[in-house]
């Protein structure tokens, strides 16, 4: 269960020219909170930034009580929370969505990252028990590369991709994918990035037959299922299609069930 | 003064304290329960039911926008049917007042629903004639007097719950739209609803909202809706619930001394929410500061400048 909580910040740091991390100490957080999950915070007190930012918690510290966010700066909301500093309260609600399935007989499983997207894979890499992880993380160019080491110690083996060739294979990442898909076997592959790249692996995964977790993002009100603003089309049992809470019923789908528009 | 009396009657619906959580702010009232307590809520507008489910309109359903928010839900929900047998039951767990919410193509729609929920466990229908984002009716009845009291009396014929008529800002004059909205026969009026908007991402030249267009709420709305529920409560006699912007307890006051009788909160259910009692105990902090006694005593008690 999430709760409205205010917590103390206890790193700041620019990853790259847009990225920055943040480091929060959170026993509930913590103790709590599964991969594919997020915190929703209020940027500020008051009108300005008047919506909670999303953020997906890409690692927890249970030892320590604590967890990391890793965010774009994109507008005020996260320029406010970039201007953050060490010691200072942030207001969170949280941990909420429903995250990825780790069920214990996915023995073999394939992380695939995108851009921003990639963040919530490395929890999920550190919760997983499998046997075989393979990790593919896709950037637009050799500026936006970070957590290679990171993503490294948690992979059995890690494969990068650079739209514009500058680092690792030139290409997207789903090309990685689509290499592997046959030959890998994966119990199960997991995918976070953008709305394209999900789309492509989601239909990778389907003429395979792979079964495959995307973790999905839309534009979000409340974070916490009452105002139905992020909606994500889905397919029902009986085949109908219908509109769910990305924020609640989500983040994290089977790929078969999300209706790509 | 010790005893505060935070109790309001609203054209005969009791409540606890004058703070309602505004329709599709709020959902049934599940999701916000993890966080607080219904009942030290005084009401709860439901998400604004039809007569049959409804998926609404394609997101992106919501854009930030300084101070408020703009949304174009397009009334997504189960259907009024669906919340009478799975909701209500949910809700009654609490003390706190049910306000279902109500919305249509058709007059007839609008009528069909008042009456199934004039039998069911609910302590008012709140007519949202002022749905911005849904193309067919619905707003088209809430922005002319005569559109309003064609709705308002023939609901009110199939309607045996106090009647709350919920109005449209984006009108000329509200006052009008107001007064024949009572002539009609509502029991109560609240206002306003959200004002119609757009929001442009000037890199991809296009609209936020997959709507193109939506309704703003927030903070940024709060001086419009003070105006609105001024200008209604110097034409009117029956009780107004103010609502726009509202997210502390002053914002209330605002409302209640500009002549409302109890106040909604909404988009700060969103960010915060534990927002209705947030509100509450501002309300209540400022009437002990100026010693009034009871909620009703605030009402109006604006004093113009001459």
């Amino acid at each position: 269960m999430s709760k409205l909580l205010k917590e103390v910040i206890t790193r700041v740091e620019r990853a790259t020219d847009s990225i920055f991390r943040i480091t929060v100490a959170s026993e509930y957080i913590s103790a709590n909170a599964a991969p594919g999950q997020f915190v929703n915070i209020k940027c500020c007190d008051g009108a300005q930034a008047l919506l909670r930012r999303p953020i997906s918690i890409c690692s927890v510290d249970r030892s320590k009580g604590e967890f990391d966010l890793y965010f774009q700066v994109k507008g005020a909301g996260t320029e406010i929370l970039a201007g953050k500093k060490r010691g200072d309260t942030l207001d969170i609600l949280g941990p909420l969505g429903r995250g990825f399935d780790l069920d214990i007989g996915y023995r073999r499983i394939a992380a695939v990252g995108g851009g921003i997207g990639i963040f919530p894979l490395l929890f999920l890499l550190d919760e997983s028990k499998a046997v075989v992880k393979r990790s593919y993380l896709g950037f637009r160019s050799s500026g936006q590369v970070l957590l290679l080491e990171e993503f490294g110690e948690r992979s059995t083996s890690l494969e990068t991709a650079t739209e514009d060739g500058s680092f690792g294979s030139k290409g997207f990442v789903t090309d990685l994918l689509e290499r592997d898909i046959i030959s890998e076997e994966f119990d199960m592959i997991y995918a976070c990035g953008p709305y394209p790249m999900l789309r492509k692996i989601s239909e990778i995964a389907g003429k395979h037959g792979a079964r495959c977790q995307i973790s999905m993002e839309q534009r979000m009100g409340c974070g916490f299922g009452a105002c139905l603003t992020c909606a994500c089309m889905t397919y029902t049992d009986d085949g109908s299609r219908h509109y769910v809470r990305v924020c609640s019923d989500g983040p994290v789908f089977n790929s078969e069930d999300v209706v790509f528009e | 003064m010790n005893n505060t009396d935070l109790t309001v009657d609203i054209c005969g619906i009791k409540l606890k304290n004058p703070v309602i959580a505004a329709s599709g702010t709020f959902g049934f009232g599940r999701e916000h329960s993890d966080y607080v307590d219904l009942n030290k809520i005084g009401g709860i507008s439901v998400k604004g039911l039809t007569l049959n489910p409804r998926e609404g309109n394609k997101p992106p359903r919501v854009a930030e926008t300084p101070a408020g928010m703009l949304n174009s839900v397009g009334l997504q929900n189960p259907g009024v049917r669906y919340f009478i047998e799975n909701e209500i039951q949910f809700l009654r767990q609490f003390s706190t007042a049910i306000i279902a919410n109500i919305a249509g193509n058709t007059i007839e729609e609008y009528c069909e629903m008042a009456e199934i929920l004039s039998d069911a466990d609910i302590d008012a229908i709140e007519l949202n004639v002022s749905c911005p984002n849904v193309k067919a009716g619905c707003v088209a009845f809430g922005n002319t007097p005569e559109g309003i009291a064609d709705i308002t009396s023939q609901v009110r014929k199939h309607c045996r719950k106090p009647l709350i008529v919920k109005l449209t800002p984006n009108v000329t004059s509200i006052s009008d739209i107001a007064a024949a909205a009572e002539d009609a026969g509502a029991d109560a009026l609240s206002l306003i609803n959200t004002l119609l908007g757009m929001a442009i991402d000037i890199e991809a030249r296009r609209p936020i909202l997959a709507n193109n267009t939506g309704g703003l709420s927030g903070p940024a709305v709060k001086p419009v809706a003070v105006r609105m529920v001024y200008e209604v409560y110097r034409t009117v006699k029956i009780p107004i619930i103010g609502m726009g912007g509202i997210s502390t307890g002053n914002d209330a006051v605002e409302f209640l001394l500009a002549g409302a009788s109890a106040v909604m909160v909404g988009t700060a259910c969103l960010v915060y929410p534990d927002a209705c009692i947030k509100v509450c105990e501002g309300i209540e902090q400022y009437m002990k500061r100026h010693g009034f006694c009871r909620v009703a005593d605030i009402t109006g008690k604006l004093m113009l400048n001459t």
